[in-house]
C-alpha cells in the first residue's frame, strides 16, 4: 500500500503553509531521514524528512503552491515491490489516519505534534468584522494577517517618531519568536530593533528607564507568561510612578507579547494575564481581536503617553482580516465596539474569547436568538458605556474569558453590569471562562478547560430561559 | 572599619596602587563642607519631625553616608543623571533639589515634590535630574541602566549614576543590568553604598562575596573599592569611573565602603550591632568631621565654620517650618497623575 506523506505542521498553531521546494524527483529512492522538501509558513522555513523508505511515487502538490492545509497529503511513496499503479488507491481518502506519521521538520522537532484538526482552538471567523466607526466611508481595505498588522504598527510609528524603539528577545536577527518584527532590523538598524538576553526582569526594568528618560520603548514579551519574571518592574515602576512623582515623570512604553492559550504547550506557557493587568491603576490595557483593531491600537498604544500592556493573541497571530488602508490608522485605546448587533442578549469578549462569542452568536441566531458581541478591545479603561447600552437593549449578559473566574475580567464585567443596568436585566449575568486549574497538556483535557461554543450557547440560552 | 582595598581594573585583573586620594582646594573643602552638613542637620531634622509624629511611614536616614554622595555629585555635570533607592534624601539635596520641597514630601505635604504622593521614598526631579526614589530593593539598578540606555540611543555623552546598598547587590535584576550594561556598553556608574547592614542583616551573613568592586568581574567591568567616608577619595574614584563611562567604555563599579549612624529605618532596634562600633566609626572616620580637622588645619577659622553651620540650619528650620504648615493635598489631588 502506497504510504502518504502529509503536510506536516511546523508549530502547534500552524494551520496551512507553502511547498516551496521538492528536492526528490517522482521515481527517485527515499531512505528514511532524507529530506524531500521544503516548506514555509509566515514564521520560518523548514525541510520535510521521510520517515520511510521506498520510492516517491507521486507529487501531489507541485513547488509553489500557497497555503496547503496542515495534514493535506502532498506526496506518494511507493514501498519496494509496489509500482505507479498503486497509486490510484493511496489516492483514496481513507488514508487521512496516517498524518500522525508524517514527517516531523527537521529543525522543528521539540515541538508538539500538530493537534488533529477537532482538537484545534476554533479557527476566527473570515469575515466578521462591522465597518468601523473609526474609518470613512469608503475607505479601502486591504487584507493582512494580525502578524502583519502589528508589523507595520511599529514599522509606521518608528518611521514617525525617532524616539520609538524596540526590544525583546530574539526581535532583530530572528526576525521575533513569532515573526511580529519581520523585516524591522533591516529597515531601522540594530539600534532600533535590539535583540536582549534572556532577562525579562532586567530588559523590562532597562525600558522603564529609558521611558523615563523620555524614549518611547516597545518591549516585546515572548509570551506573557515570561513577564512574570519583570512584574515588579511593570506595576511598581511603570504603573505608579506617574502618581508618585505627582505628575512630574511618567512613562509611555508598550509592553507587547502574546499572551492566553497557546496549543498544546501545557500550564506555565498557556494562561491569560488579562485580570493581572487590569487590576492596576496605572496601566492601560488593550487586547484587540479583529486584524485592524490590532493595528489601529498598537499605534495608539505606542503614541500613548501612559504604560499600556499590549496583549496578543498567539492563536490569532496567523489569521487575516480587513484593514483600513489609511496613512495613520488610529484606533482610541477606551472604546469597546459592538461587533454584532443582536437584540436578545449581550454577549461580552476580548481577544480571542470573540472566537467563541461571534461563532455561537452564529448558531444561536439557526435558534431564532439574536445574540449582540461587544468587542471589549480594551479592558483598562473598561468601556462600561457601550456595555450598558447594550443590556439595556437585550436585558441578558454573558461574558466570554479563557481566563480564569475568580477575580476575573467577566466578574468585573457583572459588576458593572451589576451597578449601572441591575434594573435592565431580565436574568442574572452568567460568565463563560477558562476551568479553574492549570491548563493541562493532554488535547481532549485542554480542550475542556478552555471555554467552547457550545458553552457560550448554552450560557446564551440560559440566560434567555430557552 | 577595615582599610579600603585597592582597585581591580579590567585590564591587569590587579590591584593598582593609588596612595591617598589628592587634595582638594578650600573652595572644594568648603563646598564638601557646606553640602554634607546641609544633609546631616536635614536628616537629623527628619527623625526629629519623625519622632514628633510630623512624617509618617518609612524614613531611611542617610546619616553617615554623606561624603558618598557629595563626593559623586562633583564630578558629575548637568544632565547626568542620578537615581537611588529608598534612602534617598541626602541624593535628592546633593543634586540641588531644594530642601522645604524635599521636607514638605516627607510631611505628605502639597508643596513636596511629589505633591506629597510619594513620601519619603519616592521624590523625582525632571529639573535636576534626579530619577528617583525607588522603594523596591534592586529596582532602580535596572531603572539607572535604562537612562544610561537613552543616552547612548541619543548619542549624547551624559552619565547615569545607579546607586544601590550591599543589601540590593544581591538582588537578580542587578546582574540581569550588569550583563545588558557591558554588552552595549552603556554609561552608568553603579555605585555600591556597602554601609556594612542589608536592613539588620550584616553584609557577612549575607554575602558570599563580600568585595563588591568583584561583583562585575564575570561581566568585564571594572570595580574599584573606595573609602567612602573621605570625600575628596570619593571625588578621585568617581572621577575616573566617570570618565571611563563617558569615553564610551561601559559601565563601571564603584564599592564605597561607608556607614550609617542610625538605624535602617526610624523603627530599627538596633540589636545587630554595637553602640560601641556604631561609635567608633563615628569618632575615627566621620566624614564630616575629617574636612573640618583639615579646614582648621588650614587656618580657617572656627568662626567661619561656624557660619556655615550656621547657613545650613537657617535652611533645615526654614524647610521644617515649611513643611509642617504647608497644607495637605487637596483631596482633588486623589484621582490625578494616575493617567496623562
Amino acid at each position: 500500500m502506497p504510504i502518504q506523506v502529509l503536510m506536516p505542521a511546523l508549530s502547534p498553531t500552524m494551520e496551512k503553509g507553502n511547498l516551496a521546494k521538492w528536492l526528490k524527483k517522482e521515481g527517485e529512492p527515499i531512505k528514511s531521514g532524507d529530506v524531500i522538501a521544503e516548506i514555509e509558513t509566515d514564521k520560518a522555513t523548514m525541510e520535510v524528512e521521510a520517515t520511510d523508505e521506498g520510492t516517491l511515487g507521486k507529487i501531489l502538490i507541485p513547488e509553489g503552491t500557497a497555503d496547503v492545509a496542515v495534514n493535506t497529503p502532498i506526496a506518494t511513496i511507493l514501498a519496494d515491490g509496489e509500482s505507479a499503479a498503486d497509486l490510484a488507491k493511496a489516492a483514496s481518502p481513507a488514508k487521512q489516519e496516517k498524518a500522525a506519521e508524517s514527517a516531523p521538520p527537521a529543525q522543528a522537532k521539540a515541538e508538539a505534534p500538530a493537534p488533529k484538526a477537532e482538537e484545534k482552538v476554533p479557527a476566527a471567523p473570515k469575515a466578521v468584522s462591522e465597518p468601523e466607526a473609526e474609518v470613512p466611508a469608503g475607505t479601502e481595505m486591504i487584507t493582512q494577517t494580525i502578524r502583519e498588522a502589528l508589523r507595520d504598527a511599529m514599522a509606521e510609528e518608528m518611521r514617525r517618531d525617532p524616539d520609538v524603539f524596540l526590544m525583546g528577545e530574539e526581535v532583530a536577527e530572528y526576525q521575533g519568536a513569532y515573526k511580529v518584527s519581520q523585516g524591522l532590523l533591516q529597515e531601522f538598524g540594530a539600534r532600533r530593533v535590539i535583540d536582549t538576553p534572556i532577562t525579562e526582569h532586567g530588559f523590562a526594568g532597562i525600558g522603564v528607564g529609558a521611558a523615563m528618560a523620555g524614549l518611547k520603548p516597545i518591549v516585546e514579551f515572548m509570551t506573557f507568561n515570561f513577564a512574570m519574571q519583570a512584574m515588579d518592574q511593570l506595576i511598581n515602576s511603570a504603573a505608579k510612578t506617574l502618581y508618585m512623582s505627582g505628575g512630574q515623570m511618567g512613562c509611555s512604553i508598550v509592553f507587547r507579547g502574546p499572551n492566553g492559550a497557546a496549543a498544546r504547550v501545557a500550564a506555565q506557557h498557556s494562561q491569560d494575564y488579562s485580570s493581572w493587568y487590569s487590576h492596576i491603576p496605572g496601566l492601560k490595557v488593550v487586547a484587540p481581536f479583529s486584524a485592524a483593531d490590532y493595528k489601529g491600537l498598537l499605534k495608539a498604544a505606542i503614541r500613548d503617553p501612559n504604560p499600556v500592556i499590549f496583549l496578543e493573541n498567539e492563536v490569532l497571530y496567523g489569521h487575516s482580516g480587513e484593514v483600513p488602508k489609511l496613512d495613520d490608522y488610529i484606533v482610541p485605546i477606551g472604546k469597546a465596539r459592538v461587533a454584532r448587533k443582536g437584540q436578545h442578549v449581550t454577549i461580552i469578549s476580548w481577544s480571542n474569547g470573540m472566537t467563541y462569542s461571534l461563532k455561537a452568536a452564529d448558531e444561536l441566531a439557526k435558534e431564532g436568538i439574536e445574540a449582540e458581541v461587544v468587542d471589549l478591545r480594551t479592558l483598562r479603561p473598561m468601556d462600561t458605556e457601550t456595555i450598558v447600552a447594550s443590556i439595556q437593549k437585550t436585558g441578558r449578559a454573558v461574558t466570554v474569558e479563557e481566563g480564569w473566574q475568580q477575580s476575573g475580567v467577566g466578574a468585573e464585567v457583572a459588576a458593572r453590569i451589576m451597578e449601572h443596568a441591575f434594573d435592565y436585566l431580565d436574568a442574572p449575568v452568567t460568565r463563560v471562562s477558562g476551568k479553574d486549574v492549570p491548563m493541562p497538556y493532554a488535547a481532549n483535557l485542554e480542550k475542556m478547560a478552555l471555554p467552547s461554543v457550545a458553552e457560550v450557547v448554552e450560557a446564551a440560552k440560559a440566560v434567555c430561559y430557552r | 572599619m577595615a582599610a579600603p582595598k585597592k582597585s581591580v581594573t579590567k585590564d591587569s585583573g590587579q590591584e593598582k596602587g593609588d596612595g591617598s586620594p589628592p587634595e582638594f582646594t578650600k573652595e572644594q573643602e568648603l563646598k564638601a563642607l557646606r553640602d554634607m552638613l546641609l544633609i546631616r542637620r536635614f536628616e537629623e531634622k527628619a527623625g526629629q519631625l519623625y519622632g514628633m509624629g510630623a512624617i509618617g511611614g518609612f524614613c531611611h536616614l542617610y546619616i553617615g553616608q554623606e561624603a558618598v554622595v557629595v563626593g559623586m555629585q562633583m564630578t558629575l555635570k548637568k544632565g547626568d543623571q542620578v537615581i537611588t533607592g529608598y534612602r534617598d534624601h541626602g541624593h535628592m539635596l546633593a543634586c540641588g533639589m531644594d530642601a522645604k520641597g524635599v521636607m514638605a514630601e516627607l510631611t505628605g505635604r502639597r508643596g513636596g515634590y511629589s505633591k506629597g504622593k510619594g513620601g519619603s521614598m519616592h521624590m523625582f526631579s525632571v529639573a535636576e535630574h534626579f530619577y528617583g526614589g525607588h522603594g523596591i530593593v534592586g529596582a532602580q539598578v535596572s531603572l539607572g541602566t535604562g537612562l544610561a540606555f537613552a543616552n547612548r540611543y541619543r548619542e549624547n555623552d551624559f552619565v547615569s549614576l545607579a546607586y544601590f546598598g550591599d543589601g540590593a547587590a544581591n538582588q537578580g535584576q542587578v546582574y540581569e543590568s550588569f550583563n545588558m550594561a557591558e554588552l552595549w556598553k552603556l554609561p552608568v556608574v553603579y555605585i555600591i553604598e556597602n554601609n556594612r547592614y542589608a536592613m539588620g542583616t550584616s553584609v557577612t551573613r549575607s554575602s558570599a562575596q563580600t568585595d563588591f568592586s568583584k561583583r562585575g568581574i564575570s561581566f568585564n567591568i571594572p570595580g574599584r573599592q573606595v573609602d567612602g567616608m573621605d570625600v575628596r577619595a570619593v571625588k578621585a574614584a568617581g572621577e575616573e569611573a566617570v570618565a571611563w563611562c563617558r569615553a564610551g567604555k561601559g559601565p563601571y563599579i564603584l564599592e564605597m565602603q561607608t556607614y550609617r549612624y542610625r538605624g535602617h529605618s526610624m523603627s530599627d532596634p538596633a540589636k545587630y550591632r554595637t553602640r560601641e562600633e556604631v561609635e567608633k566609626v563615628r569618632h575615627d572616620q566621620d566624614p564630616i568631621e575629617q574636612v573640618r580637622n583639615r579646614l582648621l588645619a588650614a587656618d580657617v577659622s572656627e568662626q567661619d565654620l561656624k557660619s556655615i553651620d550656621a547657613e545650613v540650619r537657617d535652611i533645615v528650620n526654614a524647610a521644617a517650618d515649611f513643611a509642617q504648615h504647608d497644607p495637605e493635598p487637596d483631596p482633588s489631588e486623589l484621582y490625578t497623575d494616575v493617567y496623562r
